[in-house]
Parts: structure tokens; C-alpha cells; sequence
């Protein structure tokens, strides 16, 4: 009774649907437009190395939560190898290990990703560092190569850049060729540029990347040095070789295991090459993807899931509600007439096996042909059951005519009408006739031409592929459309052929006076 | 022209009731369910009005079953003049008015003939629900047929003019008399075709009438003015109107009755959802009215006498 009750319910009601429906926009990344592409990456490591005698054992570190990508399918190729995955902290790496190897060894590790948001934030707080000693020379060693580097730097960002070109210099200073006389992976040589950051009390940590470039083979990550700005309260990133600062575009976060990429135990000349390839993805089935791989359940208990068949089903019963709607409006706000309350549905349905005016055209041709037998039947008296399986008949007859006539005439569409929903048909005829007799042939055609030109705006409406799109992947859509329904339910405002059939007395001049009572 | 929302702004100002407004706040609220049947079936509601003693065209035959159509010829071949009717049907679908016989045939009251079979073939029809509300099974009465009072000679077309009191728990509202015209073919349906003409409830004169939605003040077939016309019998109809709230208990209902030449006013039948064009053939809204009765409601003042509750109607609700 209460309109609050209602209005609460029918808030409550949006906010439910509207919720849902952002959680799986923003969220889960179902994409809201039909035919959406994601740009996704395939990118592959591949590891190779001299088998030593005896057993081997290969540590990769592989991508744990990518910032800004998302994985979505991964896959390890390493046969007669024993496999095992190893969570770090913030790390995750892939260990293989074989008893006996002969000849070259390649091992694959496979990831498609694609990219879920644009930026990549880590404001995560370092613990404050503290400086080692060391022996001597290398301790005069440090402090003079520090020493020189702080002359040319304003802060910690620059200072690490500038040591980083240090230590990457073709001609390097005495100090570094020191420094760096025992080292021969790139890893060792940024730890250095870490550590010695340490000894000035400055935070930093090493992580390796990818750039997304499409490249056949012989990539290679590329390590970062991260070092915290105390004033800025924020990491800023430089490339550990040449000590640019910022990460290029298209950057993957490989690994921020402060540990090298891999390690193969007691063979320094493994190498991994890593290879990047670019394609273009439904949306929608990468979204698919992905919430596979992060929970089965969200997936398994969605439309999506269904077989295809039960989809496509589902596809079109989705649109039904779309289209009471939109009778509901032209109905009891406009306040157009129809035969019966969802026949104007039924027959939108019907047209999307026929296209919108060879619907019109074929209904309305079957409609006069059906009531010409139908007022010839009235001269025969039958009785209402008898009359209506007669007009059914009929109306089967008419359909297949139809079809063989416009496929004779190398009109295709006509094929379509037997898909038609022929008690549709022969009802509307019924309705059409009795109409006809009792209220006159204007007045049947008037309603005739309402249902008609209602299930034709449904029609439309039903067939914009945003809307279907959005419906089928969005279901609870539906209970928006609900909520509103519910609202509308007690609209008690005039409808607008109400106001053209009223507009005489707005402009009678008489008003309403029933204050002044008559004696 | 004006636009479409002072159109609305003025209509409102009016208190002009709309078909959502109607049916949301008064048929939805008013009226229960479960009393539905007492209006929608005119045998019941022939029944409540008798026991209410309330007058009612008298009933001749039922016909319930098929084969009792046979029987039926059997039943009226004394009467010249009798009406068949649908129990369940709406509108003044179906109904059938023989004023008279030519040998087998029936004659209509718009002049044609009809045979037999054709007078079975229409029965059939009616009993297998061509012309009853949902179109389920219906059952078929056969009834008096009105002589209508010689004062709407002038002013009707063939047909049997009728009035509806729109009665608001039991206080009779408003009021008009609905004319058949040519064009309606000789019914007393609005839409059809047939004219509105809105009475004054405390006088019972006649004020201004509505052809489709065209305001008229003269009957366009015999072209006598339709204004002014004193409508007989004024405060037993009103009554009339004001009982029908004990027989059926519907809050908001329309009273269709019609004046016979001798027996006076005689209820033809009930209506859960009235028609709103009875605001146009009287120029006035009927939320004003409708308030007012509801204004009593809140106080607690609504009358359980129908005398009391007439003459606060005609206290309030004059048609100017």
C-alpha cells in the first residue's frame, strides 16, 4: 500500500543489479560492448644449458601477480624433468631437477597475459638499510668510487644513476674494475650497485622486467633498480644498465625476487632467452579466462558456461523481459492499444527469424488472408474450438504458400516464416475478427496497427547488439529493469493519448467547483 | 495548440482522473477481489439486487448448456420482445435485443432479421466465451426487454439510452446518460459512438454532452438539444446508485440503469472499472469528488445510509 515500501524495495532492488554488474565491469573485467578485443601477450621463457654429470637442478623465477597484468594461462615444458613450484616471499619460482641429462637441455616456461590496468604502484615502505664494513682494499674502494658519484648528484634517484653508469662504463675506473674483478653475471654487478647503495644508507632493490616488444627470440629481462625517495615517499625506478630512469612502456614485472632470474647449480653458462607475441583476443573470452584460472566457481555458475545451444537459448529468452518492457511503457505511459498483453512481445520474437519489415509484410499479409477465411467461416456457423483449429489449419497452409511462393521468387525471407509462431497468428486472427464485428473494421485495425508497430519498436530495441550484449553477459541488468517495472507499476499519471483525448476539457473554461456547494 | 504538459497541468488542475490513477488508487484500493464476480456475472448481480430489493429487469431464461438452446425457443415463444445477454460480458458485447418476431425469424432492434440458426450460431458463440471477459465459458440470460421513457424520444437513436452514477463508497459521484446515436448503432457505448451527456447530481438536469471528444450540446442525429433535459425519476436513481455499494461492496463502481416506461428504473448491470469519459460529458474531473468522499473516510464520517449519503451528494457535487 505504502509507496516508501515500494520505492525502498525498488532502490534496493537497482542498487543489488547496478552492483553486480559494476563488480563484474571493474572487477572481473567483462567487457561492456559486444565484440570488445584485449590486446594479449604470449610470452615464453626458454632456458638452455650444458648438462653437468649427475643430477641437475634449475631455478627459474617466473611472474607472482604481475602489477598492471593479469595471467592467464600458464604452461611448463620440460620433459622427463621433475617440477616443482616454489612461492617466495612477493616471488615465485619454478625449480626442475633431472638425475641423469644428456646434450643440450631446453626447458620452457609459457605465460599468456594480458594487460588488466595501466599503472603499476608500489608504495610499499623499505626497512631503513644499514652499511656493512668491509676489508680493505675493497672498503677504500667503495667509499672512493661513492665519494666521486655524490659530486655529480642531487639526490638519491640521480646519485644511483650516475653509479650505475659507473659501473657499466667501457672504460671503467680503477675502482670498479676492482669492484667487479670476480663477476660474471649481470645479476652480481646490479647487486653491487644495491649494496653499495646501502653503504650511503640509501634503500634500494632489484627487480627484472620484460619489455612487451613482439620479438622472435633473444630477448632478455632487463634489470631495474628501485630506490627509495625518502621525500617523495616512493620508489623510483632506474634501468640498472644505463641508469635511465622510469620504466618503458609496455613494461612486465618479471621478477622482484632479490635473486638472479635463474640459477642452474654449478653451471654459470645456462642461459634464458625470453620471446614476446602479440594477438588480439575476444574480450569476453579472456575475461573468461581468466576468472577460470583465479576461480572456477564465478565462472561455473554464470550463463557463460552453459553449453552453446542452452546459450543461445538463453540469449534470446534474456531479450523477452527487454521487450514486456518496452510494451510496458508504450502501453501505460503512451497509452497505445494492443490485442492481448504480450502478443506485441511474441510477435517481436517472432520477427527476429524474419528482420523487421519482412515481419510487417508477412503478418500483415497472413493476417488478411486468415481473416478472409475466418469471415467466410462466420457464414458458416462453426463453433468457437472447431473454428479456431480450422483457422490454425489455415493459417499452416497459408505459411507454407508463402514460403514456396517467395522461394519461387528467389525471395529467401519467406523460408523464415515457417518459424513463425503460427497460434499467434491464428489467435490475432480470431481477436482481429471479433473486433472487427462488434467494434467496428477502424477500430480492429487501429489495435491491429498498436500491436504491430509496439512489437516492431520492441523488435528494434531488442535487437541493438549493445543491449543484447549487455544483457546476456550482465543478467542482473535485468533486475534494474525489475525495480523500474516495479516503480512504473504505480505510475498513476496520466498517459499521453489520455492528454489528446482530454485536451478539449483543459480548455473548457469551467472548472471544477465543488467548494461552492449549491444550496 | 498548447503543449502537452499545461495540458497535463491543467487537467490535473481540474482534478481530471487518469486510467493509471484510476486504477492504482481507487479500482486497486477500493475494490476487492474476491467481490469481483458479484459485477462481473449479471446473474449474480441480478440476484444481490433482488434480495437488496433493488429493481432489476425481470429474468425470463438461463441457458447453461449447448443443447438447452433448443429448449430456449420452447421457453420465450410467447415473448415478442426480450433481450439476450452474455452473464460475463463487458461493454455491450454479444447482447442481443429481438423486439419482435416474423414468423421463425427474430427481428433486431436495429431493423435486420435473424434466422434461427443464426440466433443459435450467436447463442453458441456467446455460451463458448467469444464475448465474456477472460473468454472462458459463459452461460447466457435472457431478460425483459426495456421500454425506454418517451422524454429521450428526441434525443437517442434506435437504441436504449442508459445512465451511469459513478458510485464512491456509496455516495453516487457523478453522473451522466449515455445516448445511442447512428453511429453507435443504436448502443449506449461511448466508444462506440454514442453520446455522453453529463447530469447535474443535485438537480438531475442535463448540461453538456461529449461525442467521441468533441463537447456537443445537440444530438447529432435528430439534432434536439441534449441540454437541460430534465432526467425523471432524478432521486430514485440516485438512490439506486447509493444502494449499489450494500449489494456488491465494490468501493468504486459505475451503476448502469435504465428508466422503463412503466416499471421505472431498472439496474442493468454493474462495473468494477467505469469508463472515464464521464468526466468529459461533464466537463469536471472526478478526483475533486472522489477526495471529498475520501476527506469523509479519514474522519470516520462515512454514512451507512444510503438517504444521507445521497443528500451529501447532492449538497456537493453539482455539474455547473
Amino acid at each position: 500500500m505504502k509507496k516508501t515500501q515500494l520505492y525502498i524495495l525498488a532502490l534496493l532492488i537497482a542498487a543489488l543489479g547496478l552492483s553486480a554488474f559494476a563488480y563484474k565491469w571493474k572487477v572481473l573485467k567483462f567487457p561492456v560492448a559486444p565484440n570488445e578485443q584485449t590486446e594479449i601477450w604470449e610470452i615464453q621463457a626458454r632456458v638452455e644449458f650444458e648438462p653437468k654429470k649427475g643430477p641437475n637442478k634449475v631455478t627459474l623465477q617466473i611472474p607472482n601477480n604481475p602489477p598492471g597484468y593479469a595471467v592467464i594461462n600458464e604452461n611448463f615444458l620440460a620433459r622427463d624433468y621433475g617440477m616443482s613450484i616454489e612461492p617466495g616471499k612477493g616471488s615465485r619460482a619454478v625449480q626442475w631437477q633431472i638425475r641423469r641429462a644428456r646434450g643440450v637441455q631446453a626447458l620452457y616456461y609459457r605465460a599468456t597475459i594480458y594487460r588488466d590496468q595501466h599503472e603499476v604502484i608500489d608504495a610499499a615502505e623499505p626497512k631503513p638499510v644499514t652499511a656493512k664494513t668491509y676489508e680493505e682494499p675493497f672498503a677504500t674502494a667503495r667509499a672512493g668510487l661513492l665519494d666521486s658519484v655524490r659530486e655529480k648528484s642531487v639526490d638519491s634517484a640521480s646519485f644511483a644513476g650516475e653509479l650505475v653508469r659507473r659501473l657499466h662504463d667501457s672504460n671503467p675506473s680503477q675502482e670498479v674494475q676492482l669492484l667487479t674483478e670476480t663477476f660474471n653475471s649481470q645479476h652480481d654487478t646490479v647487486k653491487l650497485a644495491k649494496d653499495l647503495l646501502a653503504d650511503r644508507q640509501i634503500a634500494a632493490r632489484i627487480i627484472y622486467g620484460l619489455e612487451l616488444v613482439e620479438q622472435d627470440a633473444g630477448n632478455t629481462l632487463t634489470p631495474f633498480l628501485q630506490v627509495w625517495d625518502s621525500d617523495q615517499k616512493t620508489w623510483r625506478t632506474l634501468n640498472a644498465i644505463n641508469g635511465v630512469e622510469g620504466f618503458p612502456e609496455n613494461f612486465f614485472l618479471w621478477s622482484t625476487a632479490q635473486k638472479p632470474v635463474l640459477l642452474v647449480e654449478d653451471n654459470d653458462d645456462a642461459t634464458v632467452e625470453f620471446t614476446a607475441k602479440t594477438s588480439l583476443d575476444d574480450a569476453l573470452e579472456t575475461a573468461k579466462e581468466r576468472l577460470r584460472a583465479k576461480d572456477r566457481n564465478l565462472i561455473a555458475y554464470s550463463l557463460l558456461d552453459l553449453p552453446l545451444d542452452a546459450q543461445e537459448v538463453y540469449k534470446i529468452l534474456l531479450l523477452v523481459p527487454i521487450g514486456a518492457f518496452i510494451m510496458l511503457l508504450l502501453r501505460n505511459i503512451v497509452g497505445i492499444k494492443t490485442f492481448g498483453t504480450f502478443m506485441p512481445v511474441l510477435i517481436a520474437l517472432a520477427f527476429n527469424w524474419t528482420g523487421v519489415i519482412a515481419g510487417f509484410v508477412l503478418f500483415v499479409v497472413i493476417i488478411s488472408l486468415g481473416l478472409l477465411v475466418r469471415f467466410y467461416m462466420e457464414r458458416l456457423k462453426l463453433l468457437l474450438v472447431p473454428r479456431l483449429t480450422a483457422v490454425l489449419i489455415v493459417v499452416v497452409l497459408l505459411m507454407a504458400m508463402v514460403s514456396v511462393i517467395s522461394h519461387k521468387l528467389d525471395q529467401p525471407v519467406g523460408l523464415n516464416v515457417a518459424l513463425f509462431p503460427m497460434i499467434i497468428l491464428t489467435m490475432t486472427i480470431e481477436r482481429v475478427s471479433v473486433a472487427w464485428e462488434e467494434r467496428g473494421a477502424g477500430y480492429a485495425i487501429r489495435q491491429a496497427m498498436g500491436s504491430l508497430i509496439i512489437a516492431s519498436l520492441a523488435y528494434l530495441v531488442m535487437r541493438e547488439p549493445h543491449l543484447q550484449h549487455l544483457i546476456f553477459v550482465f543478467p542482473e541488468l535485468l533486475l534494474v529493469l525489475f525495480a523500474v517495472t516495479l516503480v512504473l507499476g504505480r505510475y498513476s499519471g496520466y498517459r499521453l493519448t489520455e492528454l489528446f483525448r482530454f485536451r478539449n476539457l483543459a480548455k473548457d473554461p469551467i472548472a471544477e467547483s465543488s467548494d461552492k456547494a449549491a444550496p | 495548440m498548447i503543449g502537452l504538459f499545461e495540458v497535463a497541468r491543467r487537467l490535473r488542475a481540474k482534478g481530471l482522473m487518469g486510467i493509471g490513477q484510476r486504477n492504482a488508487e481507487f479500482v486497486l484500493a477500493y475494490n476487492q477481489r474476491r467481490f469481483y464476480p458479484r459485477v462481473d456475472d449479471k446473474l449474480i448481480t441480478k440476484t444481490l439486487a433482488l434480495k437488496a430489493e433493488l429493481p432489476v429487469p425481470e429474468l425470463y431464461a438461463v441457458v447453461r448448456e449447448e443443447h438447452e438452446i433448443e429448449e430456449l425457443h420452447e421457453k420465450i415463444k410467447d415473448r415478442e420482445q426480450f433481450v439476450v445477454k452474455p452473464a460475463h460480458g463487458s461493454g455491450g458485447d454479444g447482447i442481443l435485443v429481438i423486439t419482435g418476431r416474423r414468423g421463425d425469424k427474430y427481428r433486431r432492434s436495429n431493423g435486420s432479421f435473424m434466422n434461427r440458426d443464426e440466433f443459435d450460431h450467436h447463442l453458441s458463440n456467446m455460451l463458448s466465451g467469444l464475448f465474456s471477459l477472460g473468454g472462458q465459458p459463459d452461460h447466457i440470460l435472457v431478460e425483459y426487454c426495456v421500454q425506454f421513457d418517451p422524454i429521450f424520444e428526441n434525443v437517442s437513436y434506435k437504441g436504449v439510452p442508459d445512465i451511469r452514477i459513478i458510485s464512491f463508497l456509496g455516495y453516487p459521484a457523478m453522473a451522466m446518460i449515455r445516448l445511442p446515436t447512428r453511429l453507435s448503432d443504436g448502443k449506449a457505448n461511448l466508444h462506440q459512438g454514442a453520446i455522453g451527456v453529463g447530469i447535474d447530481i443535485p438537480t438531475g438536469l442535463t448540461r453538456r454532452g461529449v461525442w467521441g471528444t468533441e463537447i456537443i450540446k445537440e444530438h447529432p442525429d435528430t439534432e434536439s438539444s441534449i441540454v437541460g433535459l430534465q432526467i425523471p425519476r432524478w432521486d430514485d436513481l440516485l438512490m439506486i446508485g447509493a444502494k449499489a455499494f450494500e449489494l456488491c461492496e465494490l468501493g468504486y463502481v459505475g451503476v448502469d440503469i435504465v428508466l422503463d416506461k412503466q416499471l421505472g428504473p431498472l439496474i442493468l448491470e454493474l462495473n468494477a472499472r467505469p469508463g472515464l469519459a464521464i468526466q468529459m460529458a461533464n466537463g469536471n474531473g472526478l478526483l475533486n469528488r472522489l477526495r471529498k468522499i475520501q476527506e469523509l473516510e479519514q474522519a470516520k464520517q462515512l454514512s451507512k445510509d444510503p438517504a444521507e449519503r445521497v443528500a451529501f451528494s447532492k449538497a456537493h457535487f453539482p455539474t455547473l
